[in-house]
This record gives C-alpha cells, structure tokens and sequence, in this order.
C-alpha cells in the first residue's frame, strides 16, 4: 500500500512528476497523457456528466434558518474547507484521498451543502453514486467522515441539534456511497 | 470536545479516566481500569488488519442492559453491542451496580458483536438481599444469583443510516438459569432456568436527534428471573414490553427513559414494570458511563424498589 503512495502523489501533481530528480519526465517517456489542471481554478478536469441539482442526492431544506445557522454562505465556505482538510489528514480514512483533486472536492462539497441548506448555491458536480463508485467504501469510512463532518461542524459552534438536521439528509446517501 | 483529533489520540483516553472513575465503582472499577487496555490492546493493533475496525458512531453501540444484551440499561435495543461495523469483530464489557431502598443488584459481563450483524454476551446477576434476607428467612446478605447467556440477530434495517422509516430490527434470546433454585421454587417458581424471546426495533431519527426504541419481549421470568421462571398465578410466558426515548445532547451525551413491563407470576408478591431515567455519556472512544435514576417497583412483598444504576462500559 505504501509503495503505490509515491505514484499516487505524482498522479495528482503532475509538475512535481516532470522535475523528477533524475530530469526524466517519465510520464512522456511511456505515452501516458496528464491531465492539465484548470488555468483559472486549479482543478483537473473530469469525464463529462450532467449538471443537474439532483445530483447532490437530497432535497434543500425549506426557509433560510438552515442557511443562517451555518453562518451563510460564507460559513459553509469555511465548514468545506476545514471538513477537507481534516478528511485528508484523518488516518481512518486519508489514504483514500491521496489521488483526489481536493480543490474540485472542497468546491463540490461545499456546492452540495450550500445547495441542502438552501443558502443560495447550485450543485455543479457529480451525483453520488458516479462519484464514489470506484473507491470501495465500507462503513466505517462513511462513520470516520462523519465524525470529521461533525468535528467541523462543532468548532464553527453549529448547535448539535442543527448539526443532526444535516446529516439526516446526508444519510440516506449511504447506500450510494458505501459499496462494500 | 478537545483540539485533538486522531482516532490514535483517542484511543489512550479511555485508560486513564476509567482509573478516574474507578473509585466510584470500587472493585469493578478497578478490575475495568485495566481493562480497555486488555480489552482494547489487541484489537487496536489488529485494526489495520481490517478486523477490529472500531468504526461505529460514538454511542450507537448502546450500552449494556442488566441482562447483558446491548440497550439502554433496562430495556433492549436492537444495536449490536462493540464499536464494529459490518466487516469487523466487536467486543464489549461492562459492570453495573443497582443500590435499591433494601436490595443491591450487582452485574457485569462481556459481549462480542460479529459484522455489526450477530451479537453473543454472558452476564452474571448478583442480587444481594442485605438486611431484607434476614426478614424473609433466608439469612442476611443472602444472594439469588443469576447467569444469563444471550443472543441477538440483527435482521433488518440500519440505526443511524437508510431508510428514515425503516428501524434496525433485530430477533434476540435471552437464555437465563438461576443458581438458586431451591430458593426459588419455595417461593412458588415453577422452574429455575428460562429462555426469553425478543424483537426489537431501534432508530436514531437524526432529524430531531431522538432515538426510539421498542422491544416485544417473551419470558415467564420473575424478576428479571432473580426468582425464577413461572409461578403459582401463572405458570407460562406472558408477552412484555420494553420501551425507550432518549435524546441526543452530543456526539458524546444522551438523555433518556425507559419503561419495561414484567410479569406478576408469583402470589407471595406483586411485580410491576419497572423503569428508569438515565445519562449516558461517552467521555472516550472506548468508554460509556451510565446513571441513572431507577424503580423496579416492589420485590418479594418489600416496598417499591428505587435507586440510583450506575454503570460503566468498555468497548472497542
Ligand atoms: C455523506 C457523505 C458524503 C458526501 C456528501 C460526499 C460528497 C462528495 C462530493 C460532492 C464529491 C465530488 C463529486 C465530484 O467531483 O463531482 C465527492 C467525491 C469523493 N468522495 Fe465523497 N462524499 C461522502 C462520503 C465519502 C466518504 C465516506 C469517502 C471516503 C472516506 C469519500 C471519498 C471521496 C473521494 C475519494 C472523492 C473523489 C472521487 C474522485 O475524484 O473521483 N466520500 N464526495
């Protein structure tokens, strides 16, 4: 497992690759074509898929108290950002991000939230199933991110009640999510 | 909650406040002092083996019922009891004690859940009649003790995840022989060894953060089968119900209560349902402590039996 970590990381940061301490881009060297990430966001580019809100697997809460309690728009920025950076450092479930374009996932991500919460957003990215189709997740991977989720949710002070009311929309995902 | 945040970081926690705590529960606790270690340990370094995942929610293994199935103290629930999912090996320990007005009862036992999917746990009940002994003849400090093997499949449903409408659903058997049966049978007890039956259906609705529990329970015991299985007024398995509300304060803390009906066998004495109010609280990954506020109502012809059940749980 650890040995296919070094390639993974170059997978996903293909400058890093082509400065390779031995000066051979080896990615050129076998034919294999890189993805260019975005010039203006950074992202690398994914199979082409419909862009529907229905993708984001729940229907938005109704008013705007939902919005408010996670602090706007601006809020659920922050929440993405910090649940990212906690799943990618959390060693239950890290390594199942290695390979992962996290700024489309922080963007997506808090698209999929701001959209539930109804504070203002459309969901552009993939549906649920699509997305994690590949990875063979288990349970306990959907618990661990959970846990994240509800750390993150805490240090922004979002009331625990509130918190629930999020997740009850996120749950029912599970059988999109989890595979195995 | 604090700043760190690993699972590994966690993981030590539990050993040095069940130590904290072990001077409540004197003996029990000190035996449970070590044991998230010996409990734990192994299974810790078996985890990257995918075995011992220790993946469930914080909570959702409920906390062990005096019978030693997995519940809410009184009742059971339809959870499987250790911290795995569907792919690992769960364990579970725990030690309860039950100051009543005239009676002590003292449990404590294991259990081991298999793929979040079949659930196998011993207990053993003490149930201690202090001064009362000597006013029922038996002699002070006289004890009805009790083992109790039991057996939960989970048939359907998920607690946290699916379907709102849709429960964890799960077939139980609760397989108890008392060790007093000569004691029993004077007092009118027809056998002293029994097997109840149970089906439960359990649900976190996260929406309102309420779990709600139900459990259709079929026993001919009388209490709990402290003293015995049937009786003189009615000598088989009458239908009974456990039910529970609780409310999830934090990922960490829950409040609750509990009604549970129970047979009236025996014509020496009146039993009711009993009941309680409860916190639980997880101050670690590993660890549940439990209080709660308790009445069983009376036993062998003593006043309504109240008092505090307090109760700590290892799991991993
Ligand atoms: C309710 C739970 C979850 C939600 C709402 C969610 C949401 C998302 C979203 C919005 C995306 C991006 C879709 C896109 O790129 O178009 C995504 C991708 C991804 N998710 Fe999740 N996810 C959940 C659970 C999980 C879990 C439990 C894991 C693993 C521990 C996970 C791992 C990943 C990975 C690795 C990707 C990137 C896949 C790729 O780039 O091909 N997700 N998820």
């Amino acid at each position: 497992m650890l040995g296919l970590v070094p390639i993974a990381l170059a997978l996903s940061s293909p400058a890093k690759a082509q400065n390779a301490p031995d000066g051979v881009d080896w990615f050129k060297e076998f034919g294999v074509e890189q993805p260019r990430p975005d010039p203006v966001s950074g992202e690398l580019p994914v199979k082409p898929y419909t862009v529907t809100d229905a993708n984001a697997g729940a229907t938005p809460f109704a008013g705007s108290d939902m919005a408010r309690t996670f602090g706007g728009q601006d809020g659920i920025h922050r929440l993405a950002h910090r649940l990212v950076t906690l799943i990618i450092t959390d060693p239950a479930i890290k390594d199942i991000f290695v390979a992962t374009d996290t700024r489309r996932l922080e963007r997506t991500l808090y698209e999929q939230v701001c959209y539930i919460l109804n504070a203002g957003c459309t969901y552009t990215g993939r549906e649920m199933r699509e997305a994690h189709r590949q990875l063979g997740l288990k349970t306990h991977d959907m618990n661990a991110l959970v846990e994240d989720l509800q750390r993150a949710m805490h240090e922004r002070g979002i009331p625990f009640a509130a918190q629930n009311r999020l997740l009850a929309k996120l749950a029912p995902m599970k059988r999109d999510i989890v595979t195995r | 909650m604090s700043g760190r945040s690993t699972r590994e970081t966690e993981r030590l926690h539990p050993i040095t406040l069940s130590c904290r705590i072990s001077g409540l529960l004197g003996l029990f606790g000190a035996v449970l002092c070590g044991a998230p270690a010996i409990l734990c340990g192994a299974p810790a370094m078996a985890e990257d083996a995918g075995l011992f995942d220790g993946g469930k929610l914080l909570l959702t293994n409920g906390v062990s019922t005096i019978e030693g199935s997995a519940g809410g103290g009184l009742a059971s629930w339809a959870v499987i009891p250790g911290m795995e999912t569907d792919h690992g090996i769960g364990l579970s320990a725990f030690a309860t004690d039950v100051p009543l007005r005239d009676f002590n009862l003292e449990t404590h036992g294991f259990a081991i859940g298999l793929r979040n999917r079949l659930a196998l746990g011993y207990a053993r009940e003490n149930f201690d009649t202090l001064s009362a002994g000597e006013a029922l003849g038996l002699g002070h400090g006289y004890t009805f003790r009790q083992d109790i093997v039991t057996a939960r499949l989970r048939l359907v449903g998920d607690l946290v995840y699916g379907p709102q409408w849709l429960p964890q659903i799960t077939l139980g058997t609760d397989f108890k022989h008392n060790l007093n049966g000569a004691v029993v049978r004077l007092v009118g007890a027809k056998q002293s060894a029994g097997t109840d039956f149970t089906l439960s259906a359990t649900k976190l609705v996260l929406g309102s953060s309420v779990l709600i529990n139900t459990t259709f329970r079929l026993t001919d015991a009388n209490q709990f089968g402290l003293l015995g299985f049937g009786g003189d007024k009615n000598a088989h398995r009458s239908g009974q119900f456990e039910g529970s509300l609780a409310y999830q304060m934090s990922r960490r803390l829950a409040i609750g209560g509990e009604w549970r009906t129970r047979p009236d066998n025996l014509g020496f004495a009146r039993e009711t349902a009993s009941h309680d109010v409860f916190v639980a609280w997880a101050p670690a990954r590993h660890v549940t402590l439990t209080a709660a506020w308790v009445d069983i109502g009376p036993v062998a012809t003593f006043r309504p039996q109240r008092g505090a059940y307090l109760s700590v749980q290892i799991a991993c």
